[in-house]
Formats: structure tokens, sequence, C-alpha cells
């Protein structure tokens, strides 16, 4: 039987049941299996993950231990830079570009003994909802490959979903790991801002990105939070003090927890109906456990949506800039080096960055500056407030993850404001700078997953966790993706 | 019409600190190309800055010696704009909420003022390009090279309210700013090396109730000496230019130090538009009351002080600007033979002027690079004094002790310069010249007093120029009974 969550192969692996190398066998001969019809990873290190398998192996049988993810292989994200292999943040722009250092997330789980298996699709720079943004083709959902699975950190749940990787590392930046998870059937956690090192992640806009996994188990996203956070002195932003680890209550149960439902976080209007029973469903079960409930209303998260559309392609704008042709990646020669710049940029840059850094560009240009981005400055402050009114009654704030189950490919992609929308329900959390969780609780109408999300106060990741296991064993959702070895995923992509 | 110019200046200063601004890399940049460089500052994707704290410190230190206020929150913002020799394409410097704001700057010189300062602030330098083939400007060059040692080394900006009057002051007010930067040695500060450069804002109007005229800026004055010659051809060219009819455009102008002339580049128009937000990788930083005191305690004493307190000791104007003017090894200098018990007004005399001469005239840059000490100062003015040596004797024992000779005492002994004041040694050899000139003592014995010189002249050729002459006149006015 496959090994699907850290947890359950980190004690396989100390009790002599399973090796390293077997468990990396099982996600490359998964991965030969579904990848076609997937297309989760842009880079499979497969030799690099066998051989460090290998190590692993060699280390327990040493007695040198390196903890939970001791030999256990992990997908990440290609915003991440990774020594010596290919990062290309899903664009053209950074095709083919190895960068020399390993982003402070990478190095700490290499450290924790983890396997980087590969490096899993995104939309361009991080900037989508659906992994269709990919300058090297879209990934598919693997509960249903007709679908998308959600993005942008689409490969790495849809990598993990499939069994190709324990565990993903994913980016969030308006909910990048939580909507994916979502579509995908898997647990996905955004910290809170500051918890896990910004440095060598690729930005997109940083006063918003954060790091986090993806996951079949809760305990299993505790388990690589805890190994990847913490402070950094290479990030100026990342936490300075201690936090209570993210496993620490996972067992507490929900007894005397106050929660706070927001059924319209940020404006949600038509939330589908197999989602908003399921979610009903779950607080029900939530009160059942011994959970009180309160129906709470955020009114500033309404303005959310246009207040991340304005800070967000703002920083983009800035942090894009580099890549201009002159120091690596894509370069387009031109007469004079503003020539040669500009067209690497316009040859180097999909459609949707082109947008965003027009967007911000212009939202930063004088005479219009305060009226865009120092408005939505003020938004967000607002809605830091309405949080911060929000938990004097409450421990955690719940809402579905998104309004919609995984949609069909090709949905969304010409009209960028319904594909805008689809991060509703995940963007509050991203402008407040606090920690949320997707879990799964069930499938819809047309068996694709339904995602709950768990959001908590600042630093409250082990209070979320908690509340995250809690449901995820109330709603006894089998992660497993429907999986035929002779006709493979299900979908009409063969 | 009488017109007025009204000036400027924007002043970037290098800090000596050991490492860039927001990474670890060494700030020198005469390395090899290339070589002092990492992800951050070569602007690589994923790459954070991480604020220097020593440079923050510098900062402070500068801002509280031109008497401004510390921002207690400032912050660093983005500067938006693309160069090939700006790795992220944006710099990281400060918008609203500046280091340091509000001070001001003494300045004296033959047109005394007081200049404000506008602002004090913090960011990163560029790297470097080097144009190749074609006549070394981009537009014709074949391709580019480009050094990032230099990228990410802090700069500070000190920015002057538009105070200046006259290219005289400007240079004036340059000079000034140096002095106290080098003094608080927070930079090596060396116009030549581009470790402080100078840019002026220069416009001008009919008096001084007429609104303020176009300014243009120059730049690439790399000594005191263009700064105002910079200056002085833009005020005359623009008072031309105005008194004609002229409209002045607003632009930036390059100062040619071979013609003499500005010449006018790419205009601007009207100020370019640099996107500033607050850099969202760094937090504000928190410039407590505590902090700024622990700078404002590592404040040595200031040039202007320093001059004052030189002029109470005894040393006039000229020779306390010297003495605290920009080879500092002449202070210590002074103030150490002051301490050894030598006459400060004579210390000032010498040490700004034989001393000065000697080192010259040695082809040596600083006392510091000599032998030469405050208590061989002390020494050297005490044999002076005692009449043990004379003036032209003490000038070629100071030469010797700049060479390395040994102290005083022993290069003037070893050169045999002492000067022979002991009486008994004088007397015979006084009465020798009488025995052999019986006429002329005769005539002096009668009165005629100018013999003595003739005496006196006679002793010092016997003793090769090492008798004390006033002893000798003295002797010998004696013996003919005078």
């Amino acid at each position: 039987m496959p090994f699907t969550t850290i947890a359950g192969a980190a004690r396989a692996l100390r009790d002599g049941r399973v090796t390293s190398v077997a468990l990396a066998e099982q996600v490359l001969e998964r991965t030969s299996m579904v990848e076609a019809q997937l297309h989760a990873y842009l880079t499979l290190d497969t030799d690099g993950l066998m051989e460090a398998a290998a190590r692993a192996d060699e280390d327990l049988a040493a007695r040198k231990d390196h903890g939970p993810l001791h030999g256990i292989p992990i997908a990440v994200k290609d915003n991440m830079t990774t020594r010596h292999m290919e990062t290309t943040a899903g664009s053209r722009i950074l095709s083919g570009y190895v960068p020399p250092y390993d982003a402070t997330a990478v190095r700490r789980l290499r450290d924790a003994g983890a396997l980087i298996a590969g490096k899993t699709n995104l939309d361009e720079f991080a900037m989508g909802s659906s992994t269709e943004n990919s300058a090297f083709g879209p990934t598919r959902n693997p509960w249903n490959t007709d679908r998308v699975p959600g993005g942008s950190s689409g490969g790495s749940a849809a990598a993990v979903a499939a069994g190709m990787a324990l565990g993903g590392l994913g980016s969030d930046t308006g909910g990048s790991i939580r909507q994916p998870a979502s579509l995908c059937g898997v647990v996905g956690a955004k910290p809170t801002y500051g918890a896990v090192s910004r440095y060598g992640l690729i930005a997109f806009a940083s006063s918003l990105d954060q790091i986090g996994p993806i996951t079949h188990r809760v305990e299993d996203a505790a388990l690589l939070l805890d190994a990847i956070s913490g402070h950094d002195p290479l990030d100026s932003t990342s936490y300075p003090g201690a936090i209570e680890a993210a496993g620490a209550r996972l067992d507490w149960g929900l007894d005397g927890i106050r929660v706070g439902v927001v059924r319209r976080l940020g404006g949600a209007e038509a939330v589908e109906p197999d989602v908003e029973a399921a979610f009903d469903c779950t607080l029900a079960a939530m009160e059942a456990a011994g959970a009180t409930t309160l129906e709470v209303d955020l009114p500033s998260t309404e303005q959310g949506l246009s207040a991340y559309y304005l800070i967000a392609p703002a920083e983009c704008s800035a942090n894009l800039a580099r890549f201009d042709g002159v120091r690596y990646g894509l370069r387009v020669d031109g007469a004079t080096t503003e020539q040669m710049m500009s067209r690497s940029r316009a040859d180097g840059f999909g459609a949707e960055v082109t947008r965003r850094v027009l967007l911000g560009t212009f939202a930063l240009s004088a005479g219009y500056h305060e009226a865009f981005y120092g408005q939505a400055q003020k938004v967000r402050t607002l809605i830091r407030e309405d949080f911060a009114r929000a938990y004097r009654q409450c421990d955690v704030l719940v809402s579905p993850t998104s309004a919609t189950t995984a949609f069909p490919l090709g949905d969304r992609t010409d009209d960028p404001l319904s594909m805008y929308v689809s991060d509703v329900f995940t963007i509050p959390s991203n402008l407040a700078g606090h920690p949320a969780i997707s879990v799964p609780i069930g499938l819809d109408r047309h068996d694709l997953p339904i995602g709950f999300q768990v959001m908590a106060p600042a630093l409250a990741e082990a209070v979320m966790f908690q509340v995250a296991a809690a449901v995820e064993s109330l709603a006894g959702f089998d992660t497993t993706v429907p999986f035929d070895p002779a006709y493979g995923l299900r979908g009409g992509v063969r | 019409m009488t017109w007025e110019a009204v000036i400027g200046l924007e002043t970037h200063v290098e800090l000596s600190t050991e490492s860039k601004m927001f990474c670890g890399c060494p700030a020198r940049f005469d390395a090899e190309p290339n070589t002092n460089i990492c992800p951050v500052c070569l602007g690589l994707p994923g790459a954070l800055p991480v604020p220097n704290r020593e440079a923050i410190n510098r900062i402070m230190q500068i801002g509280l010696a031109l008497s401004c206020s510390v921002t207690r929150r400032p912050v660093f913002h983005r500067k938006n704009y693309f160069y090939a020799d700006l790795p992220k394409n944006y710099q990281i410097s400060q918008f609203d909420l500046p280091v340091c704001v509000d001070g001001y700057l003494e300045v004296g010189g033959d047109d005394p003022a007081r200049i404000g300062i506008e602002r004090v602030h913090q960011e990163e330098d560029t790297g470097k390009s080097t144009h190749r083939g074609g006549d070394g400007r981009i537009s014709a060059a074949e391709y580019s090279l480009l050094d990032f040692n230099r990228s990410g080394v802090p700069l500070v900006e000190i920015v002057t309210r538009p105070d200046i009057r006259s290219a005289a002051q400007a240079r004036a007010y340059a000079q000034e700013l140096r002095l106290l930067v080098e003094a608080l040695g927070v930079s090596d500060a060396r116009l030549e090396e581009g470790s402080i450069r100078f840019d002026a804002n220069v416009s001008v109007r009919p008096g001084p109730e007429a609104p303020l005229g176009t300014k243009v800026e120059i730049k690439n004055m790399n000594s005191f000496r263009s700064l105002e010659r910079a200056v002085s051809y833009e005020i005359e060219r623009q008072t031309a230019g105005l008194s004609s009819g002229q409209r002045i455009v607003m632009e930036t102008r390059h100062w040619d130090e071979e013609a003499g002339v500005t010449r006018g580049g790419r205009i601007k128009e009207g100020s370019s538009d640099y996107r500033y937000f607050p850099d969202p990788d760094l937090v504000p930083m928190e410039l407590d009351h505590e902090w700024e005191s622990r700078m404002a305690a590592l404040l040595p004493e200031l040039p202007s002080v320093r001059r004052a307190r030189y002029e109470e000791m005894g040393a006039d104007a000229a020779q306390a600007a010297v003495l605290a003017g920009a080879d500092a090894g002449l202070s210590r200098l002074f103030e150490d033979a002051t301490e050894a018990g030598a006459d400060p007004a004579q210390s000032a005399n010498w040490a700004t002027g034989e001393v000065v001469a000697s080192l010259r005239k040695a082809g040596i840059q600083s006392v510091r690079d000599s032998s030469l000490t405050g208590a061989s100062l002390a020494e050297l003015l005490g044999m002076i004094r005692q009449g043990s040596l004379s003036g032209s004797a003490a000038r070629e024992v100071l030469a010797g002790v700049i060479a390395g000779e040994g102290s005083p005492a022993e290069v003037a002994a070893d050169r045999d310069l002492l000067q022979i004041s002991d009486t008994g040694l004088l007397e015979s050899v006084v009465d020798e010249l009488i025995a052999a000139n019986p006429d002329e003592f005769a005539r002096l014995a009668k009165g005629e007093r100018k013999l003595v010189g003739f005496f006196v002249g006679q002793v010092m050729r016997h003793t090769r120029g090492k008798a004390d002459p006033k002893l000798a006149g003295s002797l010998i006015a004696e013996r003919a009974g005078l």
C-alpha cells in the first residue's frame, strides 16, 4: 500500500517497514503514470532524488536522524530558488535560469532531511488562480483532468494530491496555496506574514507573499511548516520572536473554541450550493463537537479584492523590474540597451504578468499614487481593524476557501475579472498578514473536492491547526484521488 | 538690474563601512570587477535586503553634526528607474521620511553664512558602467561592461536649502562639509576617488524678492576648484541669457573642466516620475532617543568648534583654519606640542609655517607620515627659546627630524648646529679677534658703534655660525666699554 502521509511514512521509515529509496521510487513510479496527464512538474530531479534518498537511508542506518521530514520526498513550487536546479517562476523570461543559492525554506527542508523531488508548475510569477498562466503549459486537476487545479501553486497541489510527492511547498499572495489545495482536495496553509522567510522566494508582492505547506493531512502540514518557519536574518520582514509550534495542539479538540462564521467574506455573493451545504454540515459537526459558532461580518473586506489588485500589482511592477535581460534569463537583442531591455521584457513576460506590471506602474505614477496605492493601503488598515474586532469575540474565523469547486480549463481565461474573483475568500488573510488554512471536507455533485477555510490571528498557528485537525477528523474526507491503473486519472485528457 | 544667484548643493558621501548597505559584501570597489558581489547586490531573483546598522549609525552622526533632528521612524522607499548598472532597476533610497532633517552648516570665509540643510538620507550606490568602442559615450559604444562591486555601497545624500548665493560660498560650504565628514571618520571623503561628490542646482533671479528662477542641475565637478568654476560659469551663463531675454531651460548640464564650460545634455521633463513607494522588503527602523544619544556621544570636536578653540589659544584665524583643516595630523601635532609645554602662538606659527613648508619640500603628504611628533616640535621650540638654536639652524634641525634622523637634540648635535652660548668660550674668541683687529677695536672704543656688527660678523665666521650673535654682541660692547 503506498504511503500518502508524511507522519505515516516517517513512522514506517523508523520501524524499518519502508526505506527512503522505496518512498522515492514510489513517487517516481506514480509520476511516470500520471504526469503526462497532469503536467505538475516543470523539473523532476530523478537523479538528485534517488541520491538524496540513498543518503537518507544511510544516515538513518547510522542513527543520524534529521527529524520528521527525514527521507521524505517533497515537491517545491518553481518560484523558490534551488541551487543547481533550474528555477523559472513559470516564466519564459527565466527559462534556463539556474540560481546560485537555495531559498531559506528550501535550505531548511534539506537541513531537516527532506528530499527535493522537483520543481512544480505555477501561474507565471504566481499571478493567477488556475495555473493556466504558466509559460510552460497548464497543470490539470488530478480529480478530473478537464478541470484546473487552481493556482497559482497548482503544480504542488496536483503533485501532492496525485501522490507525486508526500508534501509540497507553495506560496500564497492572495490564496495561491489555499485555493489550489481546496480545488485538489488536499490541505494547504498560509502562515502568518513573517513566519517563514521569503529569502529566495521570487517576489510577486513582497508585503503579501508567504511560503507554506501543501499535504494530505493537517498533521503533515504542521510538520512541514515547523521545519521551515522561524526567524531568518536574511529577511528583514521575518518575525524575530519565538512562535508556538504549529503542531503543538493538534489533539486538543474543539471544546470551548469560539468560531466566527464569515459567510460573505470579501463580499462574496454566489457560493455554489454544494459548497454551502458541505460548509454548513461541517459547522454543525463542529458545534456538536463542543465549538460555539457566531455569525461575523467583516464589511471592509468587501474592498479587499480592489485593494489587493492595486497593492499586489504596484509591488510586482517594481519586483519584476529586475528581469531586463542584462544579467540573467532571456535576452532579446536591440540597437540600444533600452531597446534590449524592453524587447526582453515584452517577449519574456506573458499577458497576465504584463497586465499587472502595467496596472501597478499606473497605480504608482504621479498624480494617481494617492488615489490608488494610498487608498488601497488605507483599506488594508480597515481590514486589519475588522479582523481585530472579530477576534475579540472569536478564536478562529471560518469560511469556504473558494466559492466554487474546480472549474474547467479555459473557463475564466478570457475574463481576468472572473479569475480574480476566485480569490475573494482568501485575499483578506493576506492583506491582514494572518494565517489561514484550507482543509478538504467533501465532494460536490461532480466528485470535485470542497475546501473549508480556518483563519486565525497573527502567530496563532497552533490554534488554527488545532481547529483544522478537528475539522479534518469530523469531515473524514478521503484524499485519495480516483485512479484506475488501466485508464489513469478521471477526465478527458489521457 | 542686479541678478541674484540661488544655489543649492546635493552631496553624495560614500560611507567607509566594512560591508555594503543591504548585504554582507565588502564595501570596497577597487577590487577586480565583480568580485565583491552576492545575490543581494546583484539583484538576483529572490534575494532580499537587510539594512547595515553601522551605516545607520554613521548617517545619524552626520545628521547630528549638521544639527539635524533625527526621524524616529525613517522609511526606505524604492526609487524606480531602468538603468543597466542598477541591478533591481530600482534604488533603495528615502523619500518623505529620511533619517535626518532640518539642520545647518556654518560657513566662514569672505562671505560667512549659515547654510540650511533640508535632509540627510540613506541610499545604496549603483554599479559602474564602462562603455567600450566609439568615443566612450554610451551612444556610440560598441558594448558596455558592468562592474557591480560598487552596487549597494552605502551612500548618504546631504541636500541643502537654496541658501547659497555665490560660487565662492558654494566652495566654502563644500570644503567645510568635507572637513566635517572627515572629522567624523565616516567616509574616506576623497573627491578624486568619488567618495564625496557634489552636484549643484543653480538658478538666477532679478533680486532677492523675486520668485525663484528656473533651476539647472550641474554635475561632474571633481574638485573644489571645478565646483566653484562651474557654479560661477553657470551663474554668468544664466545671467547673460536672462539679460538678453532668453528663457532658461530646466536641464542637467555637465561641467567640462578643460573647456571651462557647462554643457547641456538631456532635458528634464518637469521632474522624473520615480514612482516612490515604501520598500515592502524593509520594516521601518526605530531610531529612539537612546540610539540618538549614543551617536551624539560619539561625535568628535567639530572643525568649527576646534578652530574657535585654537584662536582662543593664540593662533590667528588663518592659522586656526590650517590647523583644523584637511591634514588631521597637523591638529594632532599642534595639540601635542602645546600639551608638552610649547607656547601655543609659537607652536601655531611653526606648525602652519615651517612644518608645512618642510613637509612640502620633503614631498610628504601628512605630518602623520613623518617622524615629527608634538613632543619633538615642543623640544625644538624650547631649544630656540633657550638660545641653543638659531632660527636658520632650527629649520635645518626640523628637516632632519622630519627625515627621521632623530630627536631635535640628536639632529642638532649630529649636524653640529648647536649655538655657542657659553660665555667663557665666546669671551676667548672675542679677545682673540680684538687682538687681531686693533684698529677697528680702537675706533669702536671711541664710539663708532656700527663696528659692533663687524666684530659679531667676525665671531660668526670664526665659529662657523654657531655663536649666539646676541651674546657675542654684548660681550664686544662690554669690552669696548660701551
